[in-house]
């Protein structure tokens, strides 16, 4: 809401400068995001930091009011006039204006009563209003069409005021004005733009805002004068009132207005409302719009005649939920179907308005608009909030009255309301005020230990300042002891009326006031909880940490995906193999394509591989995350799984590396995972032949603790991989289940000693059937080899002319030690004797010559 | 003057000079030196010579044999010298020749954060409590405070799932209520708990918002947690996690499960508080959100409110992390682009 000084200091006076006064009502939480200056210099203010304004500022010696008295015609120009001004001067000042709003003037001899208007002497820097952009320029003197002129009044935009530029501003006469004053005086503003939290709906206005203004800075509060002036017949007998749902319209006011004027506002008004970016329309329906930015609330004028007429007769104004198939056009022209939640303002006719949320158009003010029966009421918040979302319109007053407005504000915008209306427009105000009020707010009062302010605030605050700060924001304070017993003031509806929560809301008020900043910094005095070591964590971190060791960088994914792209990891045919369970369904997704939650991470992986693709051949990702997997209860399961993928050439491709480039296969994946159980010290996991149908069935594999599969790796499968168009190179990727890794992994194992006896190193290649898996001749190997063989790696793998069609040789080196004594040749003979004789006769092995 | 040992000792000493490199040397050695060079043939002559004269022969056999195998060091000593120097001489490479690109890998700077945050925070006695991403209404929204129809919720959008009791959570609050009915003991016992974790808001995706972001929120409960114990404890943090003279400032501000309520802004750590683009010329830059938690949530979470304090904040490390690196655009995050990941 922009809150302009000068409407704030008709209440409050404000002896900080502007900018304090901003960081003051930030630190207590109207947070004010933009200060806008019309006309006054920024203040420097020192140890405050805000951004540099580059606004006008009107020069106090050349930027002057000044009076209008008298228009006369250009005599060589048609659309051209000559403003007489007075400012303050010898003589009177002659500017050659265009100013159409001065054409009506013209020639009718000295205008009365007087306008007055903004006056630019000659060297005064205004903006240049025939400029799209901000451009300054400095008035001289220079003949307009024969007439020479140093001097202008100016509009709106001239003194960036607003972008108006239609014609120059004209003020009403007021007494206290005098030609010649600074025009900053009288015009000048600053505008403060305040942010309210939903705690601050008391504060939606500019009394509310005055009255933490007064708190704050401990000034005294100016209320206006709510009373109005009476003349007319009494208002009960020509009206009524009939409230249905009291529980969502706990009080409903009337006050009538005869013989008035419906014409347009005088210049304060139309000022004030267009400073805060609100658009004039005629005196009635202006002043319903004030009452709702200086009171914070809302009002609504009704031609009374149009319900005279409607009711052939006395009308009854009813307020209660709409006839099944109701419907009303409101003032945006919309016509609407009136939901089971609306609460409506009606008359024995029909509907006439959304109950404070937006009027109808049949009853509306017009030109010829006599008679005003003017709306003061309350509306439940929740019932508010429910009509806004069934009708989605948002007005000055649903957004007040949603967040909650006293019912004991009402009567008192009632009456200011009818008594500008009625020195604005004339006429006569029926007397008294029609009010009912089936469901006033019980007062709440709070019982607060000082005590207890001391111990959860963590400082001695002094009971007389404990019980001011809540006398400044108008509680009753009465103290008992030690005891501040406060009634919670008729504007407020926040402050709970359970003891507890009471008091919090009271401690609040009271650390505001004080200050946040004279709250001292203090350690935690209080018991220690029991320190727990979080195993989850640990091992989810150590995964990141082995896999970033190996030069995989970690991605975090959109956990939002749809059935159609999980779908794509499905090759036509193949029964699925993902993990078993239904989709999270979004009941309101951001995009069609994100309307569901992940099942896999696969397809996280392949999303961002193709993303990547365009940019980089070669690709290593993890990603640690959740996958949603619905199974019956109310929430789905979120376990924690592991995906990996690589693609792209092995090797960056550089100058002394051309053959390095070979791109990654299945093993590279294979070895990443070797090394992440390794590094989570996990032995007992096998690696099976592959099930998962998203990858090649025979360059694939899956991983098992004991009996469990907890995952798989491998080539994407072909046509999974068309699908996706990555086709350049092979994709291996892979996801695991980490829940068993976190179960599996051992926080202690022992360390071997380090040998001091030498090893002994033999290689032995072995000629085996081709289709015989490796892994077998190995396990055979390390069986025969028993306790003296400690490793074992192949180093070749080879078909071809120097063995028989249909075999393969495998290259092993062998490393033999004792850790208790030195091996001999003949020792080692022994055991290779074993491993030949046992890949003889187990794998029908050769020993390749 | 036919004395072979003076023959053999001036030929090898002079072709000594003319050698220059190590192989020639060696086999120099073995010319000379070697179990059947010239010097060994003339011990095996000592067997054959007169008994008299063998003494004196074999002196000075032994004197050339000293005397070769000094001149041989020396001149070993002069190739391995020049060798060296002729090395370092000619041995340049062209060091601007690209490098052989190793792999790096890396974390996501998320995780980064999420690091640090923990680290700071286990220090000061919290643990990390991992809570569920898919919830129900009821824990984050109506046990925190926010009954159906608040007017706070508005300032959240949410995304609901089919069934509307289960929605995605905005915000890692509800594993507060979580933590204290796990942790509290049925409100007998102190917490102190980080709950990190992804929340999710039906937004607009643009480069200030996502609709998935990480959040972390911590909860201390005791019988005695005060108003100072948050403030002292989140400048301790910001001290940590920013800079030693990190300046912070508490404003008022409303979270339905706090009360008080305040934002948390540290001194601009880009500017020093000068005032900068970042920090919108303000010279503070906002941090964290933080209370005195609610009654009401602290009574739904087993304690009561009457004997039982605590506070609560809560950070955004994707907003944190851009500041600390400049970057303008949030949805870098999710991107998964490596020129992005690559960076950090």
């Amino acid at each position: 809401m922009l809150v302009p000084i000068s409407w704030l200091k008709d209440y409050v006076d404000i002896d900080v400068p502007v900018e304090s006064l901003a960081e003051r009502l930030t630190v207590a939480g109207l947070e004010v995001t933009h200060i806008r200056y019309i006309g006054l210099p920024q203040q420097e203010v020192p140890g405050l930091q805000m951004p540099r304004s580059d606004h006008l500022v009107w020069d106090r010696d050349k930027i002057l009011l000044g009076r209008i008295v008298e228009v006369k015609a250009h005599p060589q120009a048609d659309r051209l006039v000559l403003a007489m001004v007075d400012y303050g001067g010898a003589e009177l000042e002659q500017c050659v204006t265009g100013a159409t709003n001065l054409f009506r003037y013209k020639d009718q001899g000295e205008i009365n009563p007087p306008i007055w208007s903004a006056f630019a002497m000659e060297g005064a820097t205004v903006w240049d209003g025939h400029s799209d952009k901000a451009k300054r320029m400095t008035l001289k003197g220079k003949e307009l069409r024969g007439i020479y002129n140093k001097s202008m009044v100016c509009s709106e935009k001239e003194l960036g005021i607003s972008d108006e530029h239609e014609g120059v501003i004209v003020m009403d006469h007021d007494d206290s004005y005098i030609a010649g004053a600074p025009l900053a005086d009288a015009l000048g503003d600053v505008l403060l733009d305040i942010e309210f939290t939903p705690n601050l709906a008391r504060c939606f206005s500019m009394i509310g805002v005055a009255r933490e203004v007064a708190a704050l800075l401990n000034v005294e509060l100016r209320y206006p004068s709510f009373d109005f002036l009476a003349g007319g017949e009494p208002i009960a007998g020509q009206v009524d009132i009939d409230i249905r749902e009291p529980e969502l319209n706990p009080r409903f006011t009337l006050t009538l207005l005869r013989d008035t004027e419906v014409k347009t506002s005088p210049f304060w008004l139309q000022h004030r409302l267009k400073l805060i970016g609100q658009r004039p329309r005629n005196n009635i329906v202006d002043v319903t719009n004030y009452l709702t930015f200086e009171l914070g609330t809302p009002l609504h004028a009704f031609d009374y005649d149009k319900l005279v007429e409607r009711a052939g007769g006395r009308p009854t104004i009813i307020t209660r939920l709409p006839e099944p198939g109701e419907q009303l056009e409101t003032l945006d022209d919309v016509l609407r179907d009136l939901g089971a939640e609306t609460i409506l303002v009606a008359d024995t006719a029909g509907a006439l308005s959304l109950g404070g949320v937006i009027g109808g158009g049949e009853t509306e003010i017009s030109a010829s608009t006599r008679n005003v029966l003017l709306e003061a009421a309350a509306w439940n918040n929740i019932g508010i909030r429910k009509t806004l979302k069934e009708q989605r319109v948002y007005t000055e007053a649903s957004t007040r009255f949603s967040r909650g407005v006293h019912p004991s504000q009402a009567i008192l915008g009632c009456g200011r309301g009818i008594e500008l209306m009625r020195q604005i427009g004339g006429g006569t105000v029926a007397s008294g005020v029609l009010d009912h009020y089936p469901r006033p707010p019980e007062t709440v009062t709070i019982d607060l230990p000082i005590e207890r302010v001391n111990r959860l605030l963590g400082m001695e605050v002094a009971l007389e300042a404990a019980a001011d700060a809540l006398r400044r924001l108008e509680f009753e304070v009465e103290l008992i002891g030690d005891v501040i017993r406060a009634t919670a003031p008729d504007h407020r509806l926040d402050i709970n009326n359970d003891k507890v929560v009471g008091q919090a809301d009271l401690l609040e008020e009271i650390a505001r006031i004080i200050g946040y900043d004279k709250i001292p910094n203090s350690i935690m005095a209080d018991e220690m909880p029991p320190q727990w070591e979080n195993t989850t964590v640990i091992i989810e971190e150590r995964i990141r940490d082995i896999l970033v060791g190996q030069g995989l960088y970690e991605v975090i994914s959109y956990r939002f995906t749809s059935r159609e792209s999980e779908a794509m990891l499905i090759p036509a045919g193949a029964r699925s193999s993902l993990p078993e369970g239904d989709h999270v369904q979004i009941a309101n997704p951001a995009a069609s394509e994100r309307d569901v939650l992940r099942k896999t991470l696969l397809i996280n992986m392949l999303e961002s591989a193709v993303n990547n693709a365009r940019y980089q051949s070669s690709q290593q990702l993890f990603e640690v995350g959740k996958v949603y997997l619905g199974r019956g209860d109310l929430l789905p399961e979120e376990p924690l799984h592991l995906g990996i993928l690589l693609t792209g050439p092995r090797d960056e491709p550089w100058w002394q590396g051309a053959d390095a480039s070979a791109d990654m296969d299945f093993y590279d994946l294979k070895g990443v995972i070797e090394s992440l159980f390794a590094g989570l010290h996990i032995n007992d996991y096998s690696v099976q032949r592959g099930s998962h149908s998203s990858f090649h069935p025979g360059r694939s594999a899956d991983l098992y603790i004991g009996r469990e599969r907890i995952g798989s790796f491998g080539e994407l499968h072909p046509e999974v991989a068309a699908r996706f168009k990555l086709t350049d190179a092979k994709v291996i990727c892979g996801e695991i289940q980490v829940a068993p890794l976190i179960q599996q992994h051992q926080r202690l194992h022992t360390i071997a000693p380090l040998p001091t006896t030498p090893a002994v190193l033999e290689d032995i290649a072995l000629v085996v059937n081709a289709d015989l898996a490796a892994g077998e001749v190995e396990a055979v190997i390390r069986q025969a080899g028993g306790r003296l063989l400690k490793d074992v790696r192949l180093f070749d793998v080879y078909t071809g002319d120097q063995i028989p069609p249909g075999k393969k040789s495998l290259a092993y080196a062998l490393t033999y030690q004792d850790d208790n004594r030195t091996l001999t040749d003949k020792n080692a003979a022994k055991i290779r004797k074993k491993i030949i004789g046992a890949a003889r006769h187990r794998l029908k092995a050769e020993l390749r010559a | 003057m036919s004395n072979p040992i003076e023959q053999i000792r001036g030929e090898a000493l002079q072709s000594l000079e003319s050698v220059t490199d190590s192989e020639t040397l060696a086999a120099w050695r073995s010319q000379y030196l070697g179990r059947r060079g010239a010097v060994g043939k003339l011990f095996g002559q000592i067997g054959s010579l007169p008994q008299a004269e063998r003494a004196a022969f074999g002196q000075q056999v032994n004197a050339l044999q000293a005397e070769l195998d000094a001149a041989f060091n020396a001149r070993e000593e002069l190739i391995r010298s020049q060798s060296m120097a002729r090395d370092l001489e000619e041995g340049d490479i062209d060091i601007t020749l690209p490098a052989h690109p190793r792999r790096r890998g890396g974390l996501h700077p998320s995780t980064r954060t999420h690091r640090e945050f923990q680290s700071i925070w286990a220090d000061m006695g919290f643990h990390v409590y991992q809570s569920r991403d898919v919830e129900e209404d009821e824990l984050n929204f109506t046990l925190l405070n926010l009954p159906p129809h608040h007017p706070a919720r508005d300032m959240q959008d949410t995304f609901y799932t089919s069934d509307s009791r289960v929605l995605l959570r905005t915000h890692t609050s509800p594993g507060q209520i979580r933590a204290m009915r796990e942790l509290g003991a049925g409100g007998s016992k102190p917490i102190r708990v980080i709950l990190p974790g992804m929340c999710y808001r039906q937004e607009q995706i643009t480069a200030r918002s996502e609709i998935q972001f990480t959040q972390v929120e911590g909860l201390a409960i005791g019988r005695n947690i005060r108003m100072s114990d948050l403030k002292g404890t989140i400048a301790e943090f910001a001290k940590r996690m920013y800079s030693p003279e990190a300046k912070v400032r508490f404003r008022a501000s409303y979270f339905p499960f706090t009360e008080p309520s305040m934002e948390v802004d540290v001194e601009c750590f880009l500017c020093g508080g000068e005032g900068c683009r970042v920090c919108k010329y303000t010279g503070w830059l906002e941090i964290a959100g933080s209370g005195m938690v609610h009654p009401t949530v602290l009574r739904n979470g087993g304690y009561d409110p009457s004997e039982w304090s605590g506070f609560a904040f809560g950070m955004g490390p994707e907003r944190i992390t851009m500041l600390k690196h400049g970057i303008q655009d949030i949805r870098y995050f999710w991107s998964n682009d490596l020129r992005f990941l690559q960076q950090f």
